[in-house]
């Protein structure tokens, strides 16, 4: 809800409260890892918020400019580790178009496949813990208890479940394992069931619904004007995903939709379409996910890695939609091994930046159902 | 859908010597070149001319071009002098769906550039990282400040390739 | 209640050590301060899921550091961090216990060079008890370090030593 706060107080009489500031996190359970918010408040209402961050900077800029081409990858996964994979598909993707060269079509079908589960996890992560801050314990047992069956199937390829240096650029450290196809397809089919029994948690929930609709509404002008991308842009009704409107990989081949924000609680860009964005878009990846794997050619993955990255000079910014957003890479190569200058567009960052706009006008507590809604990593804000 | 070439013989007529050239040499993208001070007024139009609808900033990423003269101090480190720091910006249409970079230089001892915060809101965040880590001076700009590094951090600009690390902050060792 | 529920005929008292008795106590309900740092942190939140089960073991997150025993680091410690660690771990009462969880709060990890902004190794700012190596550790190693910490615990003695 939102609230006239110049006309309330107004109406009180003249009465005015002072205003005070509030310090949230850097450790606090609802930050999402170490984000610290300077909230000014009016009673219990929000005037301005200032999100103070950098208590996860690791450097990444730096090591980047340190560091050979191929040694980037581990780096890269710690940035967004809810969405390592993609992470690593995208550097790779930015890598071999500032190379110029092709890798071949089985080692496209693994990433994309390895980017969907990935997505699939990112998102009930997402979900899962946006629960929690809610104040509903019981969906993040459920999620967690599914991502666990995704990480299997990573453990299964590279032996690692969070960071996994499997994405290398010109293709993969090594092929997949000979069970994995049956074993996807066996999560597939296990896991449609369940987005069905979330939705009977937590999407139709009546408490949930009542903290999160008509809550932090973005309209869609201003979501473009704060460069706002992937789910959230989505949600406030624009029809835009980077699969198919600036396409990389493979993903042409494949039919899905992307879900866009409809207010079916509310109105369009609030913090249930955001949510719910996410929901429909498991289905979706689901679909992708059964078409790659039906038609997964046969090949080597490993015959394009170049045995030296040294790309002419010249620079490009190359950007992959990432389970959060938009995520690119500005790579500058002055022809040598290391890279000149990475500079990497992580959603998160900006996303962040709007914490001010929306939560102006709501009170304290909207402030966890927003923060929860945009769905940030503090490892890629800060990087 | 224009190109760069199209895009940019529109800039020169409209804003004459601020636009100083189109690189496209490179095989990757072309960029063009635009005088720092004046990178905002050029930036509004480009957003709201009915042909271009520049409507989303994708990135904005400064550089340490490191094209001075390295000079030795003495005890190992050396420092650049002279030459240039550069601030790309990659914009896209959302509507007309083309791109652009835009590329300014200014210079490393006094490194102004005018801020776009007006135009794109989360350039914002995007030109404190800028000054936060290359220092480079955003006029305009309403709140900058140090983003990433702590506030109090004194010890120059982490990613200009001449940066040596502090041996101390606050009591704690840096080097490993 | 549990396996002992009307198993005893009357009213009993049991008799114990009092080291035995403290220890006991204080090794099966470490209540973790809630607070992830980085990667790690995922994996710690793992461990406290459907699939681990960190609960079984009496270890629940708070969201308070004065209402608990143990604090993991779970992630990179940057220096803007560090400050605020020591001011956590100062909050929390005593006896107090920390896990080094993950190569980064153990030594800098992957940043130890080039890290800038990173401090390299958590025991320059709070003491350590028991350091879990990995990049980022299983949910598994997490719980040995666990089982590590309780037998540290076990072997600790309130007793006041005399001449």
């Amino acid at each position: 809800m939102i609230i006239d706060t110049e006309n309330n107080v107004k109406a009180q009489n003249g009465l005015r409260t002072e205003h005070m500031v509030l310090n949230m996190g850097p450790q606090h359970p609802s930050t999402h890892g170490v984000l610290r918010l300077e909230l000014e408040l009016e009673g219990e209402i929000i005037k301005k918020v200032i999100p103070h961050i950098g208590y996860l900077h690791r450097c990444f800029e730096k090591h980047a400019e340190a560091m050979s081409y191929p040694q980037v990858v581990p780096y890269v996964d710690r940035m967004d580790y809810l969405a390592a994979m993609y992470n690593e598909f995208g550097y790779a993707v930015a890598v071999e178009r500032l190379l110029g060269i092709q890798v071949p079509e089985r080692v496209d079908y693994i990433r994309v496949i390895m980017g969907e589960l990935q997505r699939i996890a990112s998102h009930l992560v997402a979900i899962g813990t946006y629960g929690m801050d809610i104040g509903a314990f019981t969906p993040f047992l459920y999620c967690f208890r599914d991502r666990e069956k995704i990480l299997s199937l990573f453990e299964m390829t590279c032996g690692a479940r969070l960071l996994y240096n499997y994405i290398w650029p010109g293709g993969l450290s090594h092929d997949i394992h000979p069970d994995f196809i049956r074993s996807t397809k066996e999560f597939v089919k296990y896991f449609r069931p369940n987005i069905k029994e979330l939705n009977d948690l937590l999407t139709n929930n009546k408490i949930f619904i009542d903290r999160t609709a008509n809550i932090g509404i973005l309209p869609v002008e201003t979501a473009i004007n704060y460069g706002i991308t992937g789910p959230n842009l989505r949600a406030s009704g624009l029809k835009w995903d980077l699969r198919k409107d600036d396409t990389y990989s493979i993903y042409n081949k494949f039919d899905f939709d992307i879900p866009v924000g409809q207010g079916l609680q509310g109105t369009v860009g609030d913090c249930w379409d955001r949510y719910y964005i996410r929901v429909l878009e498991m289905e979706e990846s689901l679909k992708i996910i059964e078409q790659a794997i039906d038609q997964i050619p046969e090949g080597d993955v490993t015959s394009a890695i170049p045995k030296r990255i040294k790309p002419p000079v010249g620079q490009i910014y190359s950007r992959v939609e990432n389970p959060r957003g938009e995520l690119g890479y500005f790579i500058m190569s002055n022809g040598s091994v290391n890279p000149f200058r990475v500079k990497a567009r992580g959603p998160s960052f900006v996303h962040l930046g709007i914490m001010d706009e929306l939560c102006k006008g709501h009170m304290v507590a909207d402030i966890i159902a927003i923060l929860g809604s945009i769905d940030i990593v503090l490892g890629e804000v800060d990087r | 859908m224009k190109s760069a070439q199209e895009i940019f013989d529109l800039l020169k007529t409209k804003f004459g010597d601020s636009i100083i050239e189109l690189v496209s040499t490179q095989p990757t993208e072309p960029f063009i070149i635009i005088n720092p001070t004046e990178i905002d007024k050029v930036c509004f139009f480009l957003r709201d001319d009915e042909e271009l609808l520049f409507d989303n900033l994708m990135n904005l990423s400064g550089v340490d071009d490191a094209n001075g003269k390295n000079i030795s101090d003495g005890d190992g480190a050396t420092k650049i002098e002279g030459g240039t720091l550069s601030v790309y910006y990659h914009i896209e249409s959302t509507k007309l769906r083309h791109k652009l970079v835009l590329k300014v230089s200014t210079q490393r001892e006094k490194p102004d550039v005018a801020s776009v915060e007006q135009i794109w809101r989360h350039a914002d965040w995007h030109e404190r990282e800028a000054f936060d880590l290359l220092g480079i001076n955003f006029l305009n700009h309403p709140d900058l400040r140090r983003i990433l590094m702590p506030y109090d951090w004194e010890f120059g600009y982490p990613l200009r390739k001449d940066y040596s690390n502090p041996e101390f902050y606050q009591g704690m060792k840096v080097p490993f | 209640m549990g396996l002992l529920d009307k198993q005893f005929s009357q009213d009993s008292i049991v008799i114990a050590k009092v080291d035995d008795l403290l220890n006991w106590a204080r090794l099966s309900s470490l209540w973790q301060v809630g607070f992830g740092l980085a990667c790690c942190a995922i994996e710690m939140m793992a461990t406290s899921a459907s699939h681990y089960d960190f609960d079984r073991f009496g270890v629940i997150p708070r969201p308070s550091p004065r209402q608990s025993d143990v604090i993991i680091i779970s992630g990179t410690v940057t220096l803007k961090m560090a400050i605020r660690i020591k001011r956590l771990y100062e909050q929390m009462p005593d006896p107090k216990y920390v896990i080094s969880m993950g190569s980064c709060s153990n030594s800098g990890g992957p940043y130890w060079e080039h890290g800038y902004h990173v401090l390299k190794g958590v025991d320059r700012v709070i003491p350590v008890d028991v350091y879990v190596p990995g990049c980022p550790p299983r949910p598994e190693a997490l719980l040995e370090g666990l089982l590590k910490l309780q037998d540290k615990i076990r072997n600790h003695s309130s007793v006041k030593k005399s001449a």
